[in-house]
């Protein structure tokens, strides 16, 4: 097959792409799965998600500082392991594999990348991101879940001068377990202690990664950055968060495949195990084509916001819009092919399906992000 | 002593040297570098090779497509170098590599593959092709038909398989032979397919006499080596390398960028949702060869000819329909028997009637799916009741 020459403005492949796992990585990989196979199975994330109050503080400190995962993304001269985001990625397709009620996404990548885009405009982003890097506090961004990269940012908040913000925000993931947010306000990004704003925790489809609304009247917050770095900042934060979900997603989407396999190998019904028939068989091997390809285009998203690579926009626009559906998929198949168990509170399926459902919205629906890259790959709408 | 990239180099830069490409005949430079070993770096000394790592191959590649040294047209020669070549490789008396290897990797002989047969397609190991040994003359006499066989009408040799024994069961009582297309009794009909050209035949086998020394493995033994054979089937179809928007969706997406005419929201939505699997499928296959040559082998190539097959299908399925009413007309109805399959050079509706095929030659998605259930994902097989039955009470 012949191949086009690449097109003007047409973003070229990088050369060197690296779409493996190395040994640092694995090695990551299995104190992460190793603490959330003692702290974070199944049974123990769902009772907790029932009293309302999923997170776990234990887990996480376990996880941001005992392993050092909350500094991944933070240079070492911040605090942080100087890391990046292939390692913050393999993070994440843990926590997704164990659908972990943990701020990393929105803590330890969003606002991570908020702050560090505004650590040179001032040292009070810069000491919030090495608290940040060693796990004494947990800080979210209060956007909406849903803001995805490439869209209008919300209006911001009233500043009604010297920092003293009025307004409210919908749909803020974590909220509820941060210690500061991260306010987008009219003069700037500013950092708001949680304890000054007023939260209406909602009942949130993903019970393992609780919504609340987050109204600030007259609360008084610290200026991080002006306007046009916090809007370069949020705008930045939202490309990384969007890539490295597409690993959350992956991971999600290997459990959900990998359990399935293993109960229809042992599921027995007409005298035969119910994964010999062939109609069940070709589903599931689909279903690892497609965890396949999602582990290929979630590497690629990694590794291209790692390198900081020119297609970095195209490279992330695909990786969600391609591991979002992988991922519902994956979960909406191990709910069917488990039968009524699958549709049992008891069993955990169900959280998982409430995971990838809403992963598949937030930080922008798949639509979205193949409009993107109509943009990027010059194939305008009608 | 293992050779390494540096000496590769370092080799093929001496055959360059010692035959200039502009200066030296192609045949004259092809049979330099087999004889050199940079053939099949991987192969043995003497058979083309230097039992260097195969991934170094692209070493010597590269390097000698810089220089724009002659390539052996292995498009031309496929069947031969990604099926008969590894097999004999691997099965083959010293003998036979010797004989078959050299010019077959020159292009001198050209293979086709005797495999399939009208009652056994998908069920391959049910093949019917009889071959009785006549013990005085050391002579094997097959009788049967095959099908779906490119090249025919070209090749020199054939990898042939057919039953010597339909007393045991199906895959038992087989066995590989090496046979000469110019032997008396095979004759080769072109086989005119959907596009309307015969890029296949029919091989109808009556009375052909093949030596024993033909023969490729133990007699009954033909299934074990018929494996490797389409292993390597499989792999050489799932393995291209694409640039970004290199394949089926390059000239799809042209027609987008060039026609605005055309453009609908409804066939917007279906291009970008293709492009995207698209570059997720290149993705996919160059993590794979990442890890091929990383030495961790992965099961994602039984994948790749799968996804290939579908997207291929879905994309020039949109792509005449995109291109509105020049969709209702084909270019050529005319029988031909093209040497290669061309799939870019051609128009949209011949793209699409083609790639009808890519999810049935080579093993059909159905089958592939299976190997990938059980072989991938341990899942179990579906009972079966031929396996200890022998072949000649089989219903067929």
């Amino acid at each position: 097959m012949t191949a086009l020459p690449p097109r003007p403005g047409h973003p070229a492949p990088r050369a060197p792409i690296d779409l493996l796992y190395s040994g640092t990585e694995d090695e990551l990989r299995a104190a992460v799965r190793s603490l959330l196979a003692d702290c974070c199975e199944p049974a123990a994330v769902l009772a907790r998600a029932e009293t309302g109050r999923p997170h776990d503080p234990q887990l996480w400190h376990t996880l941001a500082a005992g392993i050092g995962a909350a500094g991944l993304l933070v240079p070492e001269k911040l605090g942080g392991a100087g890391a990046g985001h292939r390692e913050a990625a393999v993070v994440l397709e843990e926590l997704g594999r164990a659908v972990a009620p943990v701020p990393y996404l929105t803590g330890s990548v969003l606002a991570t990348e908020i702050l560090l885009a505004c650590a040179c405009d001032g040292p009070e982003a810069a000491d919030l991101v090495r608290e940040l890097a060693v796990g004494r506090l947990v800080c979210v961004p209060a956007l909406p879940l849903t803001l995805a990269p490439g869209a209008p940012l919300p209006a911001p908040l009233h500043d009604a001068g010297g920092g003293v913000l009025s307004g409210t925000v919908t749909s803020v993931a974590d909220a509820v377990a941060a210690d500061v947010l991260l306010v987008l306000a009219d003069t700037g990004l500013h950092a708001v202690p949680a304890d000054r704003a007023v939260l209406h925790p909602v009942v949130p489809l993903d019970l393992t990664r609780p919504l609340a609304t987050v109204t600030l009247e007259a609360a008084a917050g610290t200026r991080l950055a002006d306007p046009a770095t916090a809007r370069a900042a949020v705008a930045g934060a939202l490309l990384s968060g969007a890539g490295l979900l597409a690993s959350e997603q992956l991971g999600l989407a290997e459990w959900c495949l990998t359990e399935t396999v293993a109960y229809l190998r042992g599921r027995h019904q007409f005298n035969r195990p119910v994964g010999s028939f062939q109609a069940l068989k070709h589903r599931l091997a689909q279903l690892w084509l497609d965890v396949a390809s999602a582990r290929a285009a979630a590497r690629a998203a990694a590794d291209a916001l790692a390198t900081a690579a020119p297609d970095a926009p195209l490279t992330v626009a695909v990786a969600q819009a391609h591991c979002s559906g992988v991922a519902v998929r994956a979960a909406e198949e191990c709910v069917q092919l488990h039968g009524g168990i699958g549709m049992t509170w008891e069993h955990p399926a169900h959280l998982y399906l409430k995971r990838a459902k809403a992963d598949s919205l937030a930080l922008g629906t798949a639509g979205h992000h193949r409009g993107l890259v109509a943009d990027f790959a010059e194939l305008p709408a009608p | 002593m293992t050779l390494d990239a540096a000496d590769l180099l370092a080799r093929t830069r001496d055959l360059l040297a010692a035959h200039p490409p502009g200066a030296t005949a192609p045949a004259d430079f092809l049979r330099a570098r087999f004889d050199a070993g940079l053939a099949w770096v991987h192969y043995p000394q003497g058979l083309g090779g230097l039992g260097a790592p195969r991934t170094l191959q692209a070493v010597v590649d590269g390097e000698l497509e810089a220089a724009g040294a002659p390539d052996n047209d292995p498009r031309r020669i496929g069947i031969g170098l990604g099926m008969a070549a590894p097999t004999i490789l691997a099965y083959g008396t010293e003998e036979q590599k010797h004989r078959f290897l050299r010019p077959l990797w020159l292009g001198e002989e050209v293979w086709c593959q005797l495999f399939s047969e009208p009652g056994a397609g998908s069920d391959l190991a049910a093949l019917g092709t009889r071959a009785v040994l006549d013990e005085e003359a050391g002579e094997w006499v097959v009788d049967g038909q095959k099908v779906w066989t490119s090249s025919a009408h070209t090749a020199r040799w054939a990898i042939l398989i057919a039953r010597t024994d339909p007393t045991v069961p199906k895959h038992r009582g087989i066995t590989y032979f090496l046979c000469d297309m110019h032997a008396p009794g095979v004759e080769v009909r072109p086989l005119r397919q959907i596009t309307g050209e015969a890029e296949f035949n029919e091989v109808f086998l009556t009375g052909v006499r093949i030596p024993d020394a033909h023969r490729l493995g133990a007699v009954g033994e033909g299934w074990a080596v018929a494996r490797t054979t389409l292993m390597n089937e499989r792999v050489s179809i799932g393995g291209m390398r694409l640039p970004r928007e290199g394949g089926m969706i390059a000239p799809v997406a042209a027609a987008w960028r060039e026609r605005p005419g055309l453009r609908t929201h409804a066939l917007h939505q279906r291009l970008l949702g293709l492009w995207v699997e698209a570059e997720v499928a290149r993705l996919t296959g160059e993590r794979l060869r990442q890890q091929l040559a990383a030495g961790q082998p992965g099961p994602e190539g039984s994948g790749m000819k799968l996804t290939f097959a579908r997207l291929n299908q879905e994309i020039s399925g949109l792509e005449v329909e995109l291109l509105g009413e020049e969709g209702l007309v084909y270019e050529d109805w005319t029988m031909r028997r093209p040497e290669t399959v061309d799939f870019t050079g051609r128009d949209a509706g011949y793209r699409y009637l083609r790639a009808k095929g890519n999810s049935i030659e080579g093993g059909t998605s159905e089958i592939l799916l299976n190997i990938v259930a059980e072989r991938v994902l341990g899942l179990p097989a579906e009972p079966r009741d031929d396996k200890d039955t022998p072949w000649k009470d089989l219903a067929r």
